[in-house]
């Protein structure tokens, strides 16, 4: 088992549904409150990595954050290296490809909070900041820890996104499904299978603890 | 010091329904204003636009020196700066705080010593204290209510607004609540705007009464004005009591009460907490009418009058006779033709005990 591949594994993962949870959020809230009209577009924009497959997506990512694209330079500017094949374009890469993974149950806690609590809180003088933090995130907590988990879980199993973002660096990029395949190409079945193993277990553990933990907020498989 | 609120708003619904409500009042410092009005008629629209939850299209709102909303001037204060207290139909408590948490959920702005003074005199007016530690869904519906009210007035808002307060209850607790509101809502010394369809609730909480149908409002006055005087067909009609009269319980005895009305005594049923003070209400349609004696009826009200008014109503007519006090009844047509009704005639009004409704009314404070 390569366990330089799983470290860089969970700090990705974990890194990735830390940040998720701090911008998946605000656009779950919006996503969730706003009465704008044309919110559907937005939604589907959220929604793309859902059904993109992993390659287009990184291809587009490489491009945008590439040393070409006018944020690709301004990093190579500030930080002296371009983005891809490190560390950092591998996280932007996941955090983007697991959005939906995140907003989505946020997006369907918020909409379970019935609006009549968050206006009482409104005349009770709380601001829609105090009403967020002090109301609907605490009637909310199953949602968040299940986005949470299904983005760390969903990083966990990334391959197409993490080949074309992060290339295969050993330490940096190279993450365990990337280091399953690497076993399969040489041949090395036995290392193959330990690592394979390992993931369908961490996976497995993880959606057992979110169905077990909720069972009515949305989890990976729609509502009946 | 009375406090004047001027309501001029216009607000269109996707269904094509139109609120356009005008109404200005001053509202004394305990003065409890009804929204009166069926289901639908916009009462709660109302209710919600001057807590700021609802925009209206048009229009202004104004109470005592503030503009709340002005479409012109592009004002619309926001909930939070309007300083009221808002009770919706539900209480929409909060089911992830205990009552003490509801109580002070408002009162972040204040110290730790203050907030916790306030959630203690709430608890105390609204006789709560030992269910602090306890979450909404462990009280009953009473207490729920009672928490959400405790709620609204801990930031001692300057205007009290109230959703239907008694219609989530069941009967036996909704009349024990409704002398202990009124009590409490003239207790606080703030004014209070108190949405109901129930003439009972309007009789025993209301001080002032906006009657409001298809989202206009049609007739302001004292419930006893509007009960009694309603200023066209349609109030009439909303109402549905055409005769509420002050009157003193006398005696209750086995659940029969003998009230007194302007000198003349009535007999009704009575619930189990009533009176001394009470509104004693007639509907119309129960009152009938009889030349001379009506005999030995089974109706143990038999009340001697003269007409003094007789209108037409379509394939009804109204009567108003004078027993000592105004009574209304209405009669078909035909009966107005067999009893050769004319002004002046001495009639016999006969009304079942069951047909003359107490409403008691805790305070003998009467505004009319």
């Amino acid at each position: 088992m390569n366990w330089i591949a799983i470290g860089v594994t969970l700090k990705l993962a974990m890194l990735t549904a830390l940040l998720l949870v701090v911008i998946g959020l605000p656009i779950a809230y919006w996503v969730s409150f706003s009465r704008w009209r044309w919110k559907f577009l937005v939604e589907s924009v959220v929604a793309l990595p859902l059904v993109l497959p992993p390659t287009v997506m990184g291809f587009y990512i490489l491009v945008a954050i590439g040393p070409h694209s006018p944020f690709g330079r301004l990093y190579t500017d500030l930080v002296g290296h371009p983005l891809p094949f490190t560390f950092e374009g591998l996280l932007i890469a996941s955090v983007l490809y697991s959005l939906p993974f995140a907003v989505q149950p946020f997006a369907a806690a918020f909409d379970q909070v019935d609006r009549r609590l968050i206006e009482a809180s409104w005349t009770l003088g709380v601001s829609r900041a105090g009403t967020f933090f002090k109301l609907i995130l605490p009637m909310s907590v199953a949602g968040v820890v299940t986005g949470f988990v299904l983005s760390f879980a969903h990083t966990l199993g990334e391959f197409g996104v993490v080949l074309m973002v992060g290339g295969n660096i050993e330490g940096v990029t190279r993450t365990v499904s990337i280091d399953i395949y690497d076993e399969v190409q040489a041949l090395n079945y036995a290392g193959a299978a330990m690592t394979a193993l390992f993931l369908l277990a961490v996976s497995y553990l993880i959606l057992l603890s979110v169905y077990a933990m909720n069972r009515k907020v949305w989890a990976v498989w729609p509502q009946k | 010091m009375a406090a004047e609120m001027t309501v001029d708003i216009t607000k269109t619904f996707p269904s094509g329904f139109t609120l356009r409500a005008r109404l200005a009042i001053s509202l004394g410092p305990s003065t409890v204003l009804i929204l009166f009005g069926p289901s639908g008629s916009g009462k709660t629209t109302i209710l919600r636009c001057l807590a700021g939850l609802e925009r209206p299209e048009e229009g202004r709102i104004r109470f005592i020196s503030r503009t709340w909303f002005d479409a012109e001037q592009a004002i619309d204060v926001p909930p939070q700066e309007r300083g009221v207290g808002y009770m919706s139909q539900d209480y929409s408590l909060f089911p992830t705080y205990s009552v003490a948490g509801n109580i002070g959920f408002g009162l972040g702005g204040l110290t730790a010593d203050e907030k916790q003074r306030r959630v203690a005199e709430s608890l105390t007016l609204l006789k709560l204290q030992g269910l602090e530690q306890l979450t909404p869904s462990q009280l009953s519906g009473g207490q729920q209510q009672r928490v959400a009210l405790a709620r609204a007035i801990a930031r001692h808002p300057q205007l009290l607004l109230l959703d239907e307060p008694l219609s989530a209850l069941d009967t036996p607790t909704r009349l024990r609540l409704q002398g202990e509101l009124r009590h409490l809502l003239k207790h606080l010394a703030i004014p209070s705007i108190v949405v109901t369809h129930d003439w009972g609730e309007a009789l025993a909480l209301g001080d002032q009464m906006a009657v409001i149908g298809a989202g206009r409002v049609l007739q302001v006055g004292t419930p006893q004005e509007v009960f009694n005087r309603p200023n066209g067909e349609e109030v009439a009609r909303i109402v549905g009591i055409e005769t509420a009269l002050q009157g003193r319980v006398r005696e209750s005895v086995e659940g029969l009460a003998t009230v007194e009305v302007a000198g003349v005594i009535l007999h009704a049923l009575a619930g189990d907490e009533v009176g001394p003070d009470v509104f004693v209400c007639i509907r119309a349609e129960d009152v009938v009418l009889a030349h001379g004696s009506a005999g030995t009826t089974s109706a143990r009200n038999q009340l001697r009058g003269s007409v003094v008014d007789i209108s037409s109503m379509g394939a009804l007519v109204k009567v108003g006779l004078d027993c000592g006090f105004p009574l209304s009844a209405i009669v078909t047509r035909s009966a107005v033709e067999d009893l050769h009704l004319s002004l002046g005639m001495p009639l016999t009004a006969s009304i079942k005990a069951g047909a003359v409704h107490l409403v008691p009314r805790r305070d003998a404070a009467f505004t009319a």
